[in-house]
């Protein structure tokens, strides 16, 4: 018994206006879409005699950017809660040296797990740090990125650690899954378990509700300070699934691994639709982010940039994405 | 304690004091326990004594005013009940037990809700969301609801069904849409609907109507007193002196932090309520 009751022409004016701001959010979630179909199609045209659209050329360009993919997804939810992880490329590069190093004598399982648990433990002691001190997540994964910096650099003395491990090489690197390439793989996992996280449990409606409305989460009692320590436990445990696929990709680990990841996963996030202000994330949009400007690097490539072209050109493309996620900042 | 001194004892009213509802007088049963009880809070921050041993009590069935001037300690009070904010000093017995882990999520589990005077709604989540905001129903038995699996579709399903029923008109706007494009009594209608769902002892409102016109207003009224019918304590936040002595049974006045003067409605007028709010009109002391 709705005392509220408009009349006939007003409700479906009413009617109108909520269907067009749906078509309007749909059509805004489309935009990372259209925006990799279209520099696909332009430099599938442009660089039609470079092969770009060839279909190794696609593969090797997903497997290129399996590592940033990753985090990008697993950042979906870091920003999605409203936290920043600043660390992410220097615990890319503990973590493959580390791996490197104990692969060098023990099996791969013990070199994985010793990967995965520095990713925990470095996820575990940003999101503690944050939590109890009450400090920006900003501030304290500043200190953590270099820290690791630190770390990756003293570990080897700066010099690179070769992978000679077939088994781990095949499972993070050069092998497949009958005939999907194990990074293909690795990717297409994260993909699904990350999205069905993130939007059919009661725990990605928590993370999204800790970063779009902290108040507002604390009030209802939802448990704030575990969601905001599993938020910077999932980007660094994907930065360190990252750590281990260089690893097995490149076959070895040097300790500036990871470092110009950060710019470029924050980057994927957005384009994607993940706000970096929280409450907003999209798993495959971070995935199509990634690829997006992989695919940006890689044609810039074959059009004959060199490197430092590349850099201002890349970092053109991730001012402007991130000035758009800033533009949509809630009043 | 001078303070304790100066509130009249507002005993367990035998009857809700107010005539014109005899459905209340006759479901509200005459319980000796107070659905709400607070004693003694105290809160400050810093040098800002927003609370000084204030005491609030409400009965099962009971319509219970709060009234103050801005910063009188009305929000701070209610925050401190529903275990959003930790108090200094002073305990809070819901059905005469004492609430102990004081968290929001503990005083929710013991039927205490609450309309936030900022609603503490989620703008960037659906409105379905926000109504079941920290309770959402998950699939499956106990091992398998570990996981936390969403009842997307029940929810979705229950939240039209509790807006229809506590006559939120989304005007065209689905229970998937954003709070965010809805307007502030809309947004306001989610907050207090959210409330009356949830409240099982009591619930408390921080100007339920604050941005509600005349009809939807008149709509959280009749809400109120559903919920007085269901036996459940309600605390109403206004500034509206009308509102209060229309709606409520007693009212409890505070001034500086303090809860100085608890009394039924029928014994006050407006302008006696301004007078103890302004401090033109000091209540009679017992003692
Ligand atoms: N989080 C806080 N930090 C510091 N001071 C606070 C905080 N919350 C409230 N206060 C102070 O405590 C006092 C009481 O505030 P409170 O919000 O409880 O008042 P109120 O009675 O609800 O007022 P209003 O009618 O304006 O809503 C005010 O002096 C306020 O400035
Ligand atoms: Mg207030």
């Amino acid at each position: 018994m709705s005392v509220l009751t408009g009349t006939g022409t007003s409700q479906s004016a009413d009617a109108r206006a909520a269907r067009r701001a749906r078509l309007g959010r749909g059509a805004r979630a489309l935009i990372p879409y259209a925006g990799f179909a279209l520099i696909f199609v332009v430099f599938a045209i442009v660089l039609r005699s470079h092969g770009f659209a060839s279909g190794s050329n696609l593969e090797s360009i997903v497997e290129q950017n399996a590592s940033i993919a990753i985090m990008a997804m697993g950042y979906a939810f870091t920003l999605g809660a409203g936290e920043i992880d600043l660390s992410i490329g220097s615990t890319v590069a503990v973590v493959a040296l580390t791996t490197a190093l104990v692969l060098e004598q023990q099996p791969a399982w013990a070199g994985v797990l010793v990967g995965l648990a520095i990713g925990l433990g470095v996820g575990l002691v940003n999101g503690l740090l944050t939590v109890l001190l009450r400090v920006p997540s900003f501030l304290i994964t500043l200190g953590m990125m270099s820290v690791l910096a630190g770390i990756a650099e003293a570990l080897t003395n700066l010099q690179s650690v070769a992978v000679t491990n077939n088994a781990f090489n095949g499972v993070f690197g050069s092998g497949s899954l009958g005939p999907v390439p194990s990074l293909f793989v690795w990717v297409g996992a994260v993909l699904v378990v990350a999205q069905v996280v993130l939007r059919r449990t009661r725990y990605g409606r928590h993370v999204l509700a800790v970063g779009g409305g902290r108040e507002a989460a604390v009030s209802t009692g939802i448990r704030v300070r575990s969601v905001r320590v599993s938020a910077l436990v999932i980007s660094a445990v994907s930065a360190a699934l990252a750590g281990l696929l260089y690893a097995g990709r490149l076959q070895g680990a040097a300790y500036t691994l990871g470092s110009t990841d950060l710019l470029t996963v924050i980057a994927a996030a957005i384009i994607g639709g993940t706000s970096l202000f929280g409450g907003k994330a999209s798993v495959p949009g971070a995935l199509v982010g990634a690829l997006l400007l992989g695919m940006l690097q890689e044609g810039l490539i074959l059009m004959g940039l060199g490197v430092p072209d590349q850099l201002i050109a890349e970092g053109v493309v991730v001012v402007v994405a991130v000035a758009v996620g800033l533009r949509e900042r809630p009043e | 304690m001078s303070e304790a001194s100066a509130q009249p004892a507002a005993g367990p009213p035998s009857a809700p004091a107010r005539t014109a509802n005899p459905a209340a007088t006759a479901t509200a049963p005459s319980q000796a326990v107070p659905a709400l009880e607070a004693e003694g809070l105290s809160k400050s921050f810093g040098a800002v004594r927003a609370l000084e041993e204030a005491n609030l009590t409400v009965w099962p069935g009971q319509v219970l005013g709060l009234v103050g001037d801005n910063g009188a300690g009305k929000s701070t009070l209610v925050k401190c009940v529903s275990g959003r904010l930790h108090p200094d000093r002073g305990t809070v017995r819901v059905a005469g037990e004492v609430l102990r882990a004081r968290s929001p999520e503990v005083a929710r589990a013991r039927g205490i809700e609450v309309v936030y005077q900022n609603l503490a709604l989620v703008d960037s989540l659906d409105i379905a969301t926000n109504l079941f905001l920290g309770r959402e129903p998950v699939l499956g038995p106990r091992p398998f609801s570990w996981l936390g699996f969403l009842r997307t579709r029940q929810m979705r399903q229950e939240a039209a069904r509790v807006l229809r029923e506590v006559g939120v008109d989304l005007r065209g706007a689905s229970v998937a849409d954003p709070v965010e494009q809805l307007s502030g009594g809309q947004r306001q209608g989610i907050a207090v609907g959210r409330a009356v769902v949830w409240g099982q002892k009591v619930v408390l409102m921080d100007e339920p109507s604050a941005a509600l016109g005349v009809e939807q207003t008149r709509h959280v009224h009749d809400l109120i007193r559903r919920l007085r019918d269901r036996g459940v304590g309600v605390v109403l936040i206004s500034h509206n002196m009308q509102e209060v002595m229309q709606v409520c049974d007693h009212v409890t006045v505070m001034r500086a932090g303090r809860t100085i003067v608890t009394v039924p409605v029928s014994e006050v007028s407006g302008e006696m309520l301004v007078g103890y709010i302004t401090g033109a009109i000091e209540p009679r002391s017992d003692g």
